[in-house]
């Protein structure tokens, strides 16, 4: 069914040795190659354009959703919509990477535009990481879009990586707190290197009473890449939120961090912090001092930094 | 054993004009297993003799031995491999780094949590509170030292440098580090050197460096030196003396 490389790319977006317990959709250049349900989530084909409808269950728990996507043939070029209906109550965790071989000349892109409908006091844990290698000259190009509607007491972790390999990538995550008490933490670690540009855009809507929202950005940009975060929050009751984006700068890498907050209720409490800046020289000489050579303590602390 | 052998450092003085002597021909030999504590008034050289012998800062003149090897010329790695270890007066803090990664990086090893917890514990810190907590800004000044000092502890080398270790620590916690410092010297697991102005520090000491104007200008034992401490601060005070005749 799938090839070593394939199963490998696998390996790396969704740490999936072999199929896993619950609902699983695996795609394979444009292809759906495996599909799995659960006693209480389905997944089902879109009719009217390429994607897929994942259907939770109120009070579903103990049951995962992995839905990788793989793209292996150089020159590909990928959009697939999957909406997400989590019913109330449910306790979830959905893992979705996308990992890219390119060992073309061509660009490979894969733009997954997912939507999330969270119901009453559901729990959601999302986990994304986005992978490239080959050796080809393509470019392995992703675009994601989340969109998040979380009604009451609904609560929702998002935690998406890229580490190394995706040349340019252009995210966009939106999220709308409608129901009172919802919560939405958001987590992006992102390490570029050499020509890659990466720009991450976010806009978080605190439409009702209680509702909070903590962003965390941690990134590197290495070499001569490029990255822009644009992370925005908007607080239209009695709300609270924070924004943190933090990045390590190295080489003749660029890094642009434009946080806004917009307060437009006299409670809404919103805080954002950005800090850019290179490795400090005595995190790198206490390292030192413990044993570790200049180029491991950069290791250490970049890996640390993006745990 | 360290040797130091008339060590010099001179920085070009922050005016500009000319430079600026901060260790003038230290010389002093600590044989295996004492424990010597470095003390004097500030800006007196304490820190740079610490941070030269650790290879922080690389001498202009004058030679440091370690059991034999001249180890002027290595790199702070290559020191720390031969068993070289410091604890920074002032420590970095680290994002992302939990206390058991940095332990277990001192350690040269994964520690596992019974390990971790066992020298949190030496430093006074309630172990299980700390070992997943970040390195970060989220700590206190004291929290951090204490964990700095742990990471000496984690090493385990023949030679352990402390900058102040008593700075920013509370009572309770100052209390156990000295209990600590005495059980390395009883057990005699390494030579030990503690830039100190604590008298319970400086009375556990085998012998007393004063450090001042970039030079030994006394050595001995606690009641040799001791009295000198005291009299030079009453001295060069003034104020003090105004007190002392007051009362």
């Amino acid at each position: 069914m799938l090839n070593e490389i394939q199963k490998q790319i696998l390996q790396e977006v969704a740490d999936m040795a072999a199929i896993p317990n619950g609902a699983v959709n695996i795609r394979t250049d444009g292809k759906k190659t495996y599909r799995s349900n659960s006693a209480h989530i389905r997944i089902e084909s879109k009719q009217d354009k390429d994607g897929i409808d994942i259907v939770i269950d109120p009070n579903t728990v103990d049951e995962s959703v992995h839905i990788p996507v793989v793209l292996t043939q150089s020159g590909f070029q990928d959009t697939v919509y999957n909406d997400f209906y989590v019913g109330e109550g449910a306790k979830v965790t959905i893992v979705a990477g996308c990992g890219i071989h390119n060992c073309g000349d061509c660009d490979s892109e894969h733009d997954g535009i997912h939507t999330f409908h969270v119901g009453k006091n559901a729990e959601v844990r999302y986990i994304e990481k986005h992978y490239g290698e080959g050796e080809g000259t393509g470019k392995r190009i992703l675009n994601p879009q989340t969109i998040l509607y979380l009604d009451e007491g609904a609560k929702v972790t998002l935690e998406t990586s890229q580490i190394r390999g995706v040349d340019d990538t252009k995210r966009f995550t939106k999220a709308v707190l409608s129901g009172k008490d919802a919560e939405i933490v958001i987590q992006e670690k992102l390490l570029t290197h050499g020509d890659q540009n990466a720009t991450s855009e976010m806009e978080v809507y605190l439409n009702a009473e209680n509702t909070r929202t903590q962003v965390i950005s941690r990134s590197v940009a290495q070499d001569k890449s490029c990255q822009v975060f644009y992370p925005r929050v908007e607080g239209n009751a009695a709300c609270f939120g924070h924004v943190q984006c933090d990045a390590i700068i190295m080489g003749e890498a660029k890094v642009q961090a434009i946080p806004a907050i917009t307060c437009n209720h006299v409670d809404a409490g919103l805080i954002h912090e950005a800090a850019i800046g290179k490795i400090a020289g005595d995190q790198i000489l206490k390292l030192m001092t413990l044993g570790l050579s200049a180029e491991e303590a950069e290791q250490k602390i970049l890996d640390g930094f993006l745990r | 054993m360290l040797e130091i052998q008339n060590l010099s450092y001179r920085v070009a003085d922050t005016g500009g004009a000319g430079a600026k002597d901060i260790l003038r021909g230290v010389s002093l030999t600590i044989p295996d297993k004492r424990f010597i504590v470095i003390t004097g008034p500030n800006g007196g050289g304490k820190t740079t003799l610490a941070k030269t012998i650790m290879g922080i800062n690389q001498p202009t003149g004058g030679k440091i031995l370690w059991n034999g090897t001249d180890m002027t010329n290595l790199s702070i790695t290559e020191r720390a491999k031969l068993g070289v270890s410091y604890g920074f007066q002032q420590p970095p803090r680290f994002k992302g780094f939990r206390v058991r990664d940095l332990l277990s990086v001192a350690a040269g090893r994964t520690l596992n949590t019974s390990e971790a917890c066992d020298y949190l514990t030496r430093v006074g810190l309630c172990a299980r509170n700390y070992l997943e907590r970040d390195v970060d800004a989220s700590l206190s000044g004291g929290e951090v030292k204490r964990i700095e000092i742990a990471t000496i502890l984690a090493r385990r080398c023949p030679l352990m440098i402390f900058d102040e270790p008593e700075a920013g620590i509370d009572l309770w916690s100052f209390a156990r580090l000295t209990e600590t410092f005495q059980e390395i010297h009883d057990k005699k697991e390494a030579t030990i050197l503690i830039i100190s102005h604590q008298e319970r520090i400086i009375r556990l000491a085998d012998e007393i460096l004063l450090v001042a104007d970039g030079k030994i200008s006394a050595k001995g034992s606690v009641e040799e030196i001791y009295p000198i401490i005291l009299g030079d601060t009453v001295q060069n005070c003034n104020r003090l003396e105004v007190d002392a005749c007051a009362e």
